[in-house]
């Protein structure tokens, strides 16, 4: 009975982080709260049209964890992924750190409402398990950031409102309230700017289940690929609650490089290293 | 593929341990010297047991047991990631038992992929199945015993697999040309059957011993949240039948079976199996059934079960995972396995830490007579590199017929520090 159930918990719906939202009608009256929703929702629309067309993308992370007290401990993996034409993306992820986790891999093919379908392989035993793709909130590594945070961002996993515009750092960003459709969410909402030349979020807001400001996201070092996706080199996020803190480094963005679906199905996740 | 460095030496004070540490110590360091220049990873754990109790049989070895592993691996790869080598020798001393004391090459395989299909060659391990308490239907490669009672760990087999990649599922066809020999403990060994194995003696139903070339085919696909794996297997019985040597005396043409040892036989056989689970929300609902024709006999034989996972409990991040299986097989009492009428319970709890602080505990009993075991695991991340394990199995109350009996003074605690590089 050893190794159980092996980790499959370290399994993630790990994406690329593209958070989208977006740019709306501006001249929707914000005191409309029916105008409000429909702008939110454009605004994420928006995004989302922005960010199609990439087809296949790959990148390196790093995730620092640090505690209260400042102890830290680092994991890396790699990631690809699949743009998915009318569902949600398909991506495996390879993990090289923690060195007891290497070679452990991880693929998802997600989709908007229905239950994202969730393989991981465990390289000691060769086994490829079929997992539950439920377990939304749990955080991912032991990190700050839960499954639902790093997975593919589709845009009808929540309802919009638009709020207001707003300077963050010298530059304009839509703020847009988002409220999970999806079950099993750990937030009863999220407050996301979204900077408006980029169409990605910069800041978000996670609200728990008793509705206080549980954690905030900080996303920055963007850098745009292929002269039209912009992608963050890093993001930092802070638990008010525990005062941990975790922060992922992106590097390595490499996009369009022919992948298909041939790389995202068991056989390529059992000899994923 | 097994070695003892020391035979006929009873290694029995530390001393003697650290001398059988010294090869295994010398190998470690050029692996690690060579870990700058190539693609080497790997562990070293070194594994110290404790029983509570005397050994149930003469010569086996008193309370405590000290162990090392090392396990480096080398990968390579190119033709832009379509052909790769893979490299994973294993090593291990024991203090006290030499049969434990044994050399293996895991893997040493070479894959080839193609748009709908994939060729690996050499040496390698393949895992079928969907249960935890026991891989019913696995049957590529061999056990290898002597590692740990629970079956996990396996021997490397000689394998070519084509694999067909199509739209209606997944086709591999393998071809198995030479057969590994199950591990068994040696007389020193504790958690080993009353009388010792004697493996020079190993017997074969079919003429070719060790090569006659095994074939297996399986199917395997997913239907939305239900995933399936149908195959068969026609070849050597990776379990034997162990009994005491028959001598028939040329005089008087009594037959003699001098209890001393026993010996295993391996048959031949067909082997069909079923694999199934149905992913719905956080309930897994899993299957793995299989039929065996022999010359022995023929049986049935499944596995059942359901596994239920909480989220965040009681308000923490700890995820908390319950299992129930139950696990049969139509010969019953004459079942040479310890899962033939059994209920196995166990449950996980994930702290999601940054260590991964993981507790795992697990039962099984016998239904027709109560005998159970016992197993409680815990597991701990100390720092990147080093990972911390606790086991410990107890057996209680098992029947004469139950093949467990042998272990009933075996209970232990074992703790098991590793390396990963």
């Amino acid at each position: 009975m050893k190794k159980l159930y092996s980790k499959p918990l370290i399994a993630l719906a790990l994406l690329l982080p593209s958070l989208a939202i977006a740019q709306g009608d501006i001249s929707v009256a914000a005191s409309d709260i029916g105008s409000a929703s429909e702008r939110g929702l454009e605004i994420a629309l928006e995004a989302d049209r922005r960010d199609l067309g990439w087809q296949d993308q790959s990148a390196n992370m790093t995730m620092v964890l640090r505690n209260r007290t400042g102890q830290e401990s680092t994991r890396a993996m790699r990631l690809k992924s699949l743009e998915v034409e009318g569902d949600g993306d398909q991506s495996l992820t390879i993990f090289d750190e923690p060195r007891d986790v290497e070679g452990t891999a991880f693929l998802s093919y997600t989709h908007a409402l229905i239950a994202d379908e969730q393989w991981l392989y465990l390289p000691a035993l060769k086994r490829v398990k079929r997992i539950s793709s439920s377990n939304k909130s749990g955080p991912f590594m032991g990190s700050e950031f839960a499954y639902e945070d790093i997975s593919s961002q589709e845009v009808e996993k929540y309802t919009y409102k638009w709020l207001r515009d707003q300077m963050l750092d010298g530059r304009n960003a839509f703020v847009v309230e988002r409220i999970p459709q999806y079950e099993h969410s750990g937030y009863t909402k999220q407050i996301v700017w979204m900077d408006e030349e980029m169409y990605q979020p910069v800041k978000v807001e996670f609200y728990d289940r008793r509705g206080s400001l549980l954690k905030t996201l900080v996303a920055d070092q963007f850098q745009q690929y292929l002269g039209q996706y912009w992608r963050t080199g890093r993001m930092h996020m802070v638990n008010h609650l525990t005062g941990k803190e975790t922060t992922l480094t992106w590097t390595d963005y490499e996009f369009q490089t022919d992948l298909s679906e041939r790389d995202f199905d068991q056989s390529s996740l059992q000899r994923a290293r | 593929m097994k070695f003892s460095p020391l035979k006929g030496m009873k290694p029995i004070d530390l001393l003697n341990f650290l001398n059988l540490l010294a090869p295994l110590a010398l190998i470690a360091l050029l692996c690690m010297s060579a870990v700058a220049v190539a693609d080497w990873a790997g562990e070293i754990a070194l594994e110290s047991t404790f029983y509570t109790e005397s050994p149930q049989y003469s010569r086996q070895s008193d309370d405590a047991n000290l162990s090392a592993s090392f396990q480096p691996e080398y990968y390579t790869n190119w033709d832009n990631r379509d052909q790769s080598l893979e490299f994973i020798p294993f090593f291990r001393v024991d203090h006290q038992d030499e049969d434990r004391t044994h050399v293996d090459i895991r893997e040493l395989a070479w894959t080839k992929v193609y748009d709908s299909w994939e060729i690996r060659a050499g040496i390698s391990r393949v895992f079928w199945g969907v249960t935890e308490f026991q891989h019913l239907v696995d049957v590529i490669n061999q056990t290898d015993s002597v590692e740990n009672v629970d079956g996990e760990d396996k021997l490397g087999q000689p394998m070519v697999i084509l694999t067909s990649i199509q739209d209606w599922g997944t086709l591999d066809f393998y071809a198995l040309p030479y057969f590994r020999e199950r591990t068994y403990p040696g007389i020193e060994g504790r958690l080993r059957t009353p009388l010792q194995v004697n493996t020079n003696l190993t017997q074969y139903e079919s003429d070719r011993g060790q090569y006659h070339p095994d074939f297996a085919l399986r199917y395997s696909n997913y239907f939305g949240d239900w995933d399936v794996g149908l195959a068969h297997f026609s070849g050597t019985n990776r379990d034997p039948i162990l009994s005491p040597p028959v001598s028939i005396d040329p005089v008087s043409g009594e037959v003699n079976a001098p209890e001393s040892f026993l010996v295993p036989y391996y048959e031949l056989m067909e082997q069909t199996s079923l694999e199934l689970q149905a992913t719905k929300g956080s309930m897994l609902y899993k299957l793995e059934a299989l039929q065996r024709q022999a010359d022995s006999g023929n049986h049935n034989a499944a596995v059942a079960g359901i596994e239920y996972s909480f989220y965040g409990v009681s308000g923490s991040f700890a995820d908390l995972g319950v299992l129930v299986e139950y696990h049969y097989d139509d010969r019953s009492e004459n079942a040479p396995t310890i899962f033939e009428d059994d209920i196995a319970i166990g449950a996980r709890l994930a702290f999601n830490d940054a260590q991964s602080t993981e507790l795992l505990a697990g039962v099984l009993v016998d239904r027709s007579t109560g005998g159970n075991s016992i197993s409680i695991e815990g597991s701990r991340r100390i720092n990147n590199n080093f990972f911390v394990e606790l086991e410990s199995r107890l057996f209680h109350g098992q029947s004469s017929s139950d093949p467990a009996i042998a272990f009933t003074q075996d209970d232990f605690i074992r703790l098991n520090l590793i390396y990963n590089f």
